[in-house]
């Protein structure tokens, strides 16, 4: 399994290296436009010995981390309240289905317009997309506890607050954690466009960086720590779920 | 003590209203055991729902020592056909739910348990998640979490009713032996005539829907029965002539 894996991830290196080195060998393209493994290796290497790289990945897991904290905050209190209460769940459905489709994206000027070019609108920018999704995931998780369970809670003495903190959470927090690692991934994915317009550090600016100073080998580099950290991420939240979730698989 | 007085239940669906239940009186006496038999669809689980708490009448009421039921509680311990048992808690944590909402303290709980898993057999299994538990023993905790709690009464919506024939006269037989021991108020709902005879004090058969009671049987058998007994079989004619009256109905 492992050794599957890393066979592949080998293969898509050798298959690039082959491709860039290549390009290089025949002058298919200018080799500027297609960065070797070498180069980007090269770049790495000066980036994080020059502290430059550490502190723009800081920079972006700190934008990452408060705007989706804010968000998952918000989103497990709202998300509870709708699930659990039918008249707000009525009155936040219209508004919610009206706001989701709209492209995160298109609202991001908003975002500079109203917060400014600092650290207010990255996060904010995080925040707001990333709250949808993990809302009506979450939301969706309560919905679905089995009745059943709530009944037989009942009937062993549990009053409201005991059913939501010792049935109604832990029933829904396989879903609710499935919310959360979707909100964070999709939290790496918008930093890069927040940190395209107005920002002084952060990965989504070295990218930016290497397309204004025609450096195709930084742009690749960012790109792929993004897709490290992400990985690295999902990999640790999914060995949590693992953990905390023991009680659903058959052998223990 | 359970009176039942003139207890109505009307189902609407699609705009039509559908009678479940319609006038039903019935007392249950303390310690005593009751089996409600009728075919399907006759309201007999609707009868037990609503003295759960779990429904409200259309009309009539249930009281319990006196008070009318307006919801689940304490007071009477609930076992359902699907077992309910929360999968994230181990056979222990089901066990001890009930104790963990009064604030027992550790030692108490701890003995408890040890007391209800030894009476249902499971000691040996006190660690396990209910995921890793076969149909009977799943059954078997949520009747020693029922009994953990002390209820005096305990309501039974057809708790065997998903095991084999096997699995079934063995939890039966429990059962009687636990009854022997504990002395509970039950209310037990089956469509097996043999479960009710082998078990009851006393079998209500109901009509088919809308259900009324249709004939008592008070049973004059040992407390411990034997399923080839003459009087045993001979119960067992006479009230599944009774029954299959009713099942006609339904098929004419």
């Amino acid at each position: 399994m492992t050794r599957t894996r890393a066979l592949a991830l080998l293969g898509v290196l050798v298959a690039w290296a082959a491709v860039s080195y290549g390009n290089r060998a025949l002058g298919v393209m200018a080799p500027a436009l297609l960065p070797t493994p070498g180069e980007v290796a090269a770049v790495f290497a000066d980036t994080v010995s020059d502290g430059s790289l550490p502190r723009h990945v800081g920079t972006s897991l700190a934008r990452v981390g408060v705007g989706f904290g804010l968000a998952a905050l918000g989103a497990l209190a709202l998300g509870l309240l709708a699930a659990l209460c039918v008249p707000v769940r009525l009155m936040l459905e219209p508004v919610i289905e009206l706001v989701r489709p709209i492209p995160p994206l298109a609202f991001l000027p908003m975002f500079l317009v109203w917060f400014g070019l600092g650290e207010g609108s990255k996060v904010a920018f995080i925040g707001y997309t990333t709250f949808f999704p993990m809302f009506v995931a979450i939301a969706a998780a309560v919905l679905r506890v089995d009745v059943t369970l709530l009944r037989a809670a009942a009937s062993l003495g549990a009053g409201h607050v005991d059913l939501i903190r010792r049935v109604i959470v832990p029933a829904a927090l396989p879903g609710i954690i499935v919310a959360l690692r979707l909100g964070f991934a999709l939290a790496l994915f918008v930093i890069v466009g927040a940190e395209f317009m107005g920002a002084d550090a952060g990965l989504g600016h070295l990218i930016m960086e290497g397309r204004t100073f025609f450096l195709p080998a930084q742009i690749v580099m960012g790109a792929l720590v993004l897709g490290l950290l992400g990985s690295i991420v999902n990999a640790s939240l999914l060995a949590a779920e693992r953990r905390l979730f023991r009680w659903r698989e058959q052998t223990i | 003590m359970i009176h039942v007085r003139g207890l109505s239940r009307t189902f609407v669906a699609a705009g039509r209203e559908t009678p479940a239940l319609l006038d039903v009186d019935v007392d249950i006496a303390e310690h005593e055991f009751v089996c409600l038999l009728g075919p399907s669809g006759c309201g007999k689980s609707t009868l037990l729902n609503i003295v759960a708490g779990f429904l409200r009448p259309s009309a009539g009421e249930v009281l319990v020592d006196g008070r009318a039921v307006t919801g689940p509680g304490a007071d009477r311990g609930v076992v359902f056909q699907e077992y309910v048992l929360f999968p994230w808690l181990t056979v222990t944590g089901n066990v001890e739910f009930g104790l963990r909402l009064k604030g027992a303290g550790g030692a108490e709980r701890r003995a408890i348990v040890a007391r209800y898993l030894e009476l249902v057999g499971l000691a040996a299994h006190a660690e396990k998640y209910p995921v890793q538990l076969s149909g009977g023993m799943k059954q078997r905790v949520a009747i020693a979490r029922a009994l953990a709690n002390s209820p005096e009464i305990i309501l039974m919506d057809e708790p065997f009713g998903a095991l084999d024939a096997q699995t079934r006269e063995v939890l039966q037989d429990e059962l009687s032996r636990i009854q022997r021991v504990e002395h509970k108020t039950v209310l037990f709902v089956t469509h097996s005539i043999r479960e009710a005879v082998y078990l009851a004090d006393r079998v209500v058969v109901m009509t088919s829907a809308p259900g009324r009671i249709k004939q008592v049987f008070t049973l004059k058998l040992p407390e411990l029965r034997d399923r080839f007994a003459p009087e045993f079989t001979q119960y067992e004619s006479e009230i599944t002539r009774v029954v299959k009256e009713e099942v006609a109905k339904v098929h004419e």
